[in-house]
């Protein structure tokens, strides 16, 4: 038996519904794009502002399953770290391991960047707004924009914020004398880890901005659509990940 | 000049195919002269050679780290997934192009960058290239004074593989975009050629396994240059001072590496399954048998091959039970290998076989595919293991089921499709010529490696017979064996040859000269809807014996 077995349309028997019935249902496959968003089953490029949103989405998604796997990797080498150790000259198994004290402005920071997520996304579903996306679809203004920007804006101030604040738990912990070059395990994975999540951020950051321009400069309202959702999307994923990050620097030493 | 420039830095996806075949055959080059400088020296340790003048152990261990960097990353992740792919993906599933064609082509050039940046780890340092393998382990790696070459030379290869994850990454992103999003109306998953199923579970791969490479190729360089040890012992040892002051773990190197390794080593041999499946389909004029339990044990060997990277510890010291775990998964990945090769062998059974030179490939790729898979669930046993580990019967392992049958694919594929590069075809004569000689020539190189490795000859000694070794009795199998690999290097200048005058004087080819039904072939006539299944052969003689997948819906059975 083929894979494939289409019908032929002279063979669909289409019986009268009468009053009430539901109408005939297409059951053919219709392939990649002729679901969902392809009720009318336009050729490709042609079927819509969210065409183009949707192949961004996909392609935000995939890049960050993998910076996920990059982090995993991350977090098992701390835990397989945290339990080496070696046998000491009285054959006592030890361990250089000592848990390091986050820096309690860190709690603080992690506010700063849950808050941020809801900013962002209070932006992203402005962009989303039904009636104001028609009007800016129209050519009547850009309310849209005019509702997002605010928001985008503050996220972008919230974010610097949490750079910043991680920059001073970075200057606390040099204080106290906990630096990337000790030899205190510990120590390098906070390092390690709030300055490659820090990395990140300052990327997000970055597209935040050129966001925050395309805004303004985007000629349609697809692409602007695009800009906010893919950036949102990002900036969440980097605040789900200091989520797990930070529960593992605190509870997890 | 901008018109240049543009054409050279294009984003479109058959130009970029092409480029990265181009890469990879720069690559291949250099990696096969590497492999027979290593040769060379195994049989005449003591001859001067052009560069080394007489080769030094440590020289020695460097050509075997180029080599293996070269092949892997840069032969075989590059040619069969981003070459093939980015030539014929997009019109395989009636997409117009890639989803994401600038991301395409940054891929293309950071994976230039990395190798413009190994071949400078090799030549520019003072210590010259590293000596620590394709999978450097620490504290070999971790510890620049450990080594010669093992200073400026590791950071480089550490940056170059690093660039190169970021390449892979990009890439396996716009693929997956692309097959996900991009397919025509109609293109079912049940209706894409294998080498789209192929290329689905390669790009999933590449993106799990990448990131984890690049976060270990992160720990390892902090291990360098920040003063951590996340690989370097207590107490470590080297040259008389001790340098471990952390209690690190190379055993967390080894499981962070392998798990990006083996299925790394998935990754460079699907396409080539995706493409035999397709190729014998084409030139037995059937459908693929059984073709949703093929696509589906591609699907299986993918996942299972992201489970058993522990096989290349057994000897690591880590838990005999972890051992025992990854033996079983191991010895398990072997049904859906072999599932696919029972299908393969029905495609092909009884069909009246076209043997033109794409299908000689193909089958040597099964020949391959067979051979060296058999050797796998031998090496799967950890107690078979504990001696046949890191001798010469793992290498023969290795090379058979990924370098030749990888290698093999590429060849079919570059066959196979250069009339839709240059609008030619290939010199069969030739093609014959180089088929045969490079199978005979590569079992000849291979195939004795089986008996070194059970006789005990280790990996990586740079000479036979010393102060410190002797298998002397060994040596005339070696000068078989670097014969045989002469002769296999030597007939690839017929291929090249061939592919170079081929693609100005060849015979020309018509629209679908293989008379493929799949949609590369189909010429701009593909129908806003796929109505027909991707190997409609086997059809009656009046419709031309096959139903392309570019036309209508095939009459019922």
């Amino acid at each position: 038996m083929p894979a494939t077995f289409t019908r032929n349309p002279v063979d669909v028997e289409r019986k009268d519904t009468g009053i009430g019935g539901k109408p005939p249902y297409d059951r053919r496959p219709t392939g990649g794009g002729g679901d969902g968003e392809n009720w009318d089953n336009h050729p490709h490029g042609r079927r819509g502002p969210r065409e183009l949103l949707i192949r961004y989405r996909l392609g935000v998604m995939f890049a960050l399953s993998g910076d996920l796997m990059f982090f995993v990797a991350l977090v098992s080498a701390f835990f397989v770290r945290q339990s080496a150790g070696h046998f000491d000259a009285y054959n006592n198994f030890t361990s250089d391991w000592r848990p390091l004290a986050v820096p309690p402005i860190l709690w603080l920071n992690t506010a700063v960047l849950l808050l941020s997520s809801v900013t962002m996304e209070m932006a992203r579903r402005q962009l989303f707004h039904e009636i104001d996306v028609m009007e800016e679809w129209l050519g009547l203004g850009r309310p849209a924009v005019k509702r997002a920007a605010p928001w985008l804006a503050a996220t972008l101030v919230l974010g610097l914020t949490f750079l910043a604040g991680q920059w001073v738990a970075w200057e606390q912990l040099v204080r106290q004398g906990y630096l990337l070059s000790s030899p205190d395990p510990s120590s390098h994975f906070f390092y390690l880890i709030t300055g490659i999540h820090g990395l990140h951020l300052l990327l997000g950051i970055a597209a935040l901005i050129a966001a925050l321009v395309g805004l303004f400069t985007l000629k349609k309202v697809e692409f602007r659509q695009i800009a906010v959702d893919s950036v949102s999307w990002y900036w969440h994923t980097m605040g789900l990940f200091w989520a797990f990050l930070f529960a593992l620097l605190v509870f997890f030493q | 000049m901008k018109r240049a420039l543009g054409r050279v830095f294009s984003t479109e996806h058959r130009r970029l195919g092409v480029m990265y075949l181009l890469l990879a055959l720069a690559a291949v080059a250099v990696g096969t002269t590497l492999s027979l400088l290593m040769r060379f020296h195994r049989v005449w340790p003591n001859a001067v050679l052009p560069y080394f003048g007489v080769m030094k152990p440590e020289d020695y261990l460097a050509l075997v780290t180029m080599h293996g960097t070269l092949m892997i990353f840069f032969v075989l992740t590059t040619a069969p997934q981003s070459g093939f792919a980015n030539l014929v993906l997009p019109e395989q599933i009636g997409a117009k192009g890639m989803a994401f064609p600038r991301i395409n082509a940054t891929a293309f050039w950071l994976t230039v960058a990395a190798f413009l940046v190994l071949i400078s780890a090799a030549h520019i340092t003072a210590g010259g290239a590293p000596i620590s393998g394709w999978t450097s382990y620490p504290p070999l790696s971790a510890l620049p004074a450990a080594g010669p070459g093992q200073g400026l030379g590791m950071d480089l290869w550490l940056v170059s593989i690093g660039i190169f994850c970021v390449a892979a990454w990009l890439s396996a992103v716009n693929m997956l975009a692309t097959i996900l999003g991009e397919r025509r109306a109609g293109m079912t998953w049940g209706r894409l050629p294998m080498t789209v199923w192929a290329w689905l579970v390669a790009s999933i791969l590449t993106l799990l396994a990448f990131a984890v490479l690049l976060a270990a190729v992160v720990l390892l360089f902090s291990d360098r240059h920040f003063g951590s040890s996340f690989f370097i012992p207590m107490n470590d040892m080297i040259n008389g001072r001790v340098v471990g002051h952390g209690d690190g773990s190379p055993l967390l190197w080894l499981h962070l590496f392998w798990f990006f390794g083996h299925p790394e080593v998935y990754i460079a041999v699907l396409p080539g399954m995706g493409l035999a499946t397709s190729l014998f389909a084409n030139f037995t004029r059937r459908r693929v048998a059984g073709y949703k339990m093929m696509a589906g044990m591609l699907v299986a060997i993918g996942l299972l091959g992201l489970a058993v990277w522990g096989h290349h510890m057994f000897v690591s010291g880590m838990n005999p039970y972890a051992g025992t775990a990854f033996a079983m998964v191991t010895m398990a990945i072997a049904v859906p290998s072999t599932v696919e090769v029972i299908g393969w062998l029905a495609t092909l059974w009884g069909g009246g076989l076209r043997l033109q030179t794409p299908m000689l490939f193909a089958l040597g790729f099964l020949s391959f595919f067979i051979v060296g898979g058999l050797s796998g669930p031998l090496l799967a046993e950890p107690a078979l293991d504990a001696y046949l580990h890191n001798t010469f019967f793992v290498v023969a392992h290795f090379h058979l089921i990924m370098a030749m049958a990888g290698v093999f694919g590429v060849f079919a594929g570059v066959y196979y499709w250069f009339p839709l590069m240059t609008g030619r075809l290939m010199n069969e004569a030739l093609g014959k010529v180089h088929f045969w000689v490079s199978l005979i020539a590569a079992y000849g190189t291979f195939l004795p490696m089986h008996f070194a490795g059970l006789a005990g000859e280790p990996r990586h000694y740079d000479r036979l017979a010393g102060p410190a070794t002797n298998f002397a009795a060994l040596i005339p199998v070696e000068r078989g064996i670097t014969y045989s690999a002469l002769l296999l290097a030597a007939v690839q200048l017929v291929f090249l040859w061939n592919v170079f005058v081929s693609a100005r004087r060849g015979r020309v080819a018509g629209e679908n000269p293989w008379q493929s039904t799949t949609l590369e072939w189909a010429n701009g006539t593909a129908p806003t809807r796929i109505e027909a299944g991707p190997y409609e052969y086997e059809l009656p003689q009046g419709e031309g014996g096959f139903h392309p997948q570019w036309e209508s819906a095939p009459k019922l059975e």
